[in-house]
């Protein structure tokens, strides 16, 4: 059921012979699988977090600072994620995103660095702007010029992705000789995060709220459309849980990230720019949300809209599950699929963006290795292999949890061969648990 | 029974080969507005290949097919569907991964004014028509994978009925079916032929040919053996034309 979310459920009533447990999820409708999914992060938090306390004697993991940046490091790979999913569900794979982020990032940093300034002036207000979209249709076309020769030249995805892969990091290379392209334009790196690249603790009080009416919006317009059609309804009070649980998850995360302060360093540099005198016990300023992590969730929005609410969602799933039975049904699957890849082009352009704003230049490695960090998240975040089965939420979460492990792991002085292989080894057992959770719930 | 007037469809010496073998080879069957002509042969006859030739999932080395009388392209399934060519396949064609209303309205679904799938509409109407067919259908919200073959099968069925088929193209329809279903299938079958369709049927069955259908057309080897008209015959002509590939003397 991890396809589509169900609009209803209509086993009948047999509750009294399920546990309470059972009770529970049935009456809320939560996914196992998601319950599953935010265990294993638990468990990934806290155990480094308590690791750092009893070996080092304070943890670092559970601290908003740590929590803020390592919600910015994941924002890259989980917009990639997003489009991996679909990727994934087709039966198809995209070895070439990390290379495209390195192009597309290049590409955009010799634009915004080399170029546009000589037309439009340095620091001109719409540099940032041509240059993301010049990214994001780069991503694009390289990603459309992809799915043709998958779906219009027969060549499978596997090698002409993995000869993407060696094309474009080379590519990137010869467009700058191999420098790097540094600083970026002002306001792209704002796309980055850092503490001017985030909206503070007003903006992410507003945010918050209207996250809170969306959630509470969506559980009421979802209870009166069940209710047009005589479906069964949820019981009051697991609406009510849902609405609680969602708004204190949110409300939750904008006291995290308005509990990390600037740095006095930055403090001291804003202020003497904008002539403020700092008091001598210091100056709170939050971060509030990045706005790398608010790019991820308009992603992660609209790519779920886009696969529960739209036809081409539908026509996603269908080809992952049967490839002829949606040709039969009058699909065009070669469109489908050349759409796909283009789509997933134009977000590794879209995590390029982030990338190299982050990074506050376009390096030559940029994006290496991220193809398979954002095909593990996708995996472990519930995308079936077999194709026809994922969601974009498991998938984002998926890549929080391997960056948790990435950054916990350096937190705590893991050296990157340790890295590499504990990762390695997530990411053959998350699949194995898969199977286990598949052939269990079948 | 005579048939007078434009045929609902022709197809007119069809042929198609894959790799030098011709699966169908100047094949002409036609059809008429509320009959059922049966498609009989031996497995690899060519029946299959024949209509999906008309379902578009195939297209035709040479031959024309005529929809009451015009000439039409049929060179992918939404054509065939623009014609009102409704099929249902050997295997069902169902996303296994999709619930029955998913796959109802595969390619075909309800959006709302904002252009988004209105599932909750196509769960209601799948839930009609469901229940018109096989009021037992109670599982509306798993995967089809998790459905039994009748109940895929009607998941099938209700696709081809649902959207006001002319022309009704079913491929061993009650294969996977057991007898209280098979009869069903029966009943349905006359009810749409009452309506005015078209239903052109491949069946292995004999008794169910001289009990459902009212011409037969049989194949071998590719090649069209002859049509009978299915009162004017007995089983064992029949057999002999699928077995000995030779048309009965019909005048007899």
């Amino acid at each position: 059921m991890a396809d589509t979310p169900p609009t209803t459920t209509d086993i009948p009533s047999n509750d009294t012979d399920l546990s309470p447990v059972g009770r529970f999820l049935r009456a809320t409708e939560i996914d196992t699988r998601l319950l599953g999914m935010i265990g294993a992060l638990m468990l990934i938090w806290f155990g480094f977090h308590f690791y750092g306390v009893i070996v080092n004697g304070q943890g670092f993991f559970l601290t908003p600072r740590n929590l803020w940046n390592l919600s910015v490091q994941t924002s890259s790979i989980g917009i990639m994620a997003t489009g991996m999913v679909l990727v994934i569900i087709t039966r198809n794979i995209d070895l070439s995103v990390g290379a495209l982020v390195g192009v597309t990032a290049m590409v955009m940093g010799i634009l915004q660095v080399e170029i546009l300034p000589q037309y439009l002036g340095l620091g001109h207000g719409s540099i940032w702007i041509v240059t993301v979209i010049v990214g994001m249709t780069l991503g694009a076309t390289i990603g459309a010029f992809h799915g043709w020769l998958i779906a219009y030249r027969g060549i499978p995805a596997f090698i002409v992705t993995l000869g993407g892969l060696l094309i474009w990091r080379g590519c990137a290379f010869l467009a700058a000789g191999g420098k790097t392209i540094s600083p970026v334009d002002e306001t792209f790196a704002l796309l980055g995060g850092g503490p001017y690249g985030a909206i503070g603790s007003t903006g992410s009080w507003i945010v918050g709220l209207l996250a809170c009416a969306g959630v509470l919006w969506m559980l009421y317009s979802g209870r009166q459309n069940r209710r047009r059609h005589d479906f069964r309804l949820r019981p009051m009070w697991a609406e009510t849980f849902l609405g609680a649980l969602g708004c204190g998850v949110i409300l939750g995360s904008v006291l995290l990230v308005n509990a990390y302060p600037w740095p006095k360093g930055i403090i001291r540099q804003w202020a003497a720019r904008n002539d403020i005198e700092v008091p001598a016990e210091g100056l709170f300023i939050s971060h509030g949300f990045a706005i790398p992590v608010l790019i991820l969730i308009v992603v992660g929005i609209l790519m779920t809209i886009l696969m529960t609410r739209t036809r081409f969602g539908r026509y996603v799933f269908a080809i992952g599950g049967n490839p002829e039975a949606a040709a039969l049904a009058g699909i065009n699957t070669r469109w489908m699929v050349l759409k796909i890849f283009a789509l997933m082009g134009m977000l590794a352009g879209l995590a390029g963006v982030v990338a190299s704003a982050r990074l506050n230049s376009a390096t030559n490695a940029l994006g290496l290795l991220d193809e398979l960090y954002v095909i593990a998240a996708a995996v472990i975040g519930g995308t079936s292999l077999a194709g026809g089965v994922g969601t974009i939420y498991g998938a984002i979460l998926g890549a929080l949890v391997m960056q948790s492990l990435q950054s916990g792991m350096v937190l705590i002085g893991f050296d990157t061969a340790i890295q590499q292989i504990v990762v390695g080894m997530v990411l053959v057992f998350a699949v194995y648990l898969d199977n286990l959770y598949r052939s269990k719930s079948k | 029974m005579t048939n007078t007037g434009t045929p609902l469809v022709e197809m007119r010496d069809v042929s198609i080969s894959f790799g030098g073998i011709k699966a169908v080879d100047h094949v002409t069957v036609d059809l008429h507005a509320g009959e059922v002509v049966g498609l009989l042969g031996h497995n690899g006859a060519g029946k299959s290949t024949l209509i999906k030739c008309l379902s578009g999932a195939y297209q035709a080395d040479a031959g024309e097919v005529y929809i009451n009388g015009e000439k039409v392209e049929i060179n992918n399934p939404r054509d065939a569907r623009a014609q009102n060519i409704e099929t249902i396949y050997q295997t069902l064609a169902l996303a296994d991964n999709l619930d029955a209303a998913s796959n109802l309205f595969l390619g075909r679904e309800i959006v709302n004014s904002m252009g988004f799938v209105d599932e909750a509409k196509m769960e209601a109407e799948t839930r009609k028509i469901m229940h018109r067919l096989n009021p037992n259908f109670q599982k509306f919200n798993v995967p089809v994978s998790a459905l039994s073959g009748g109940q895929r099968q009607s998941v099938a069925i209700a696709r081809a009925v649902y959207f006001n088929a002319k022309i009704l193209i079913m491929d061993e329809p009650t294969a996977a079916l057991g007898p209280q279903e098979t009869q069903m299938v029966a009943e349905l079958i006359e009810e749409l032929k009452k309506q005015g369709l078209g239903i052109f049927l491949i069946e292995h069955d004999i008794h169910n040919v001289m009990k459902l259908c009212d011409r037969a057309s049989v194949m071998k080897n590719g090649k069209l053996v002859g049509t009978v008209n299915v009162d004017e015959v007995t089983d064992e002509d029949i057999l002999g034309m699928i077995i000995l590939g030779k048309p009965v003397a019909q005048a007899a």
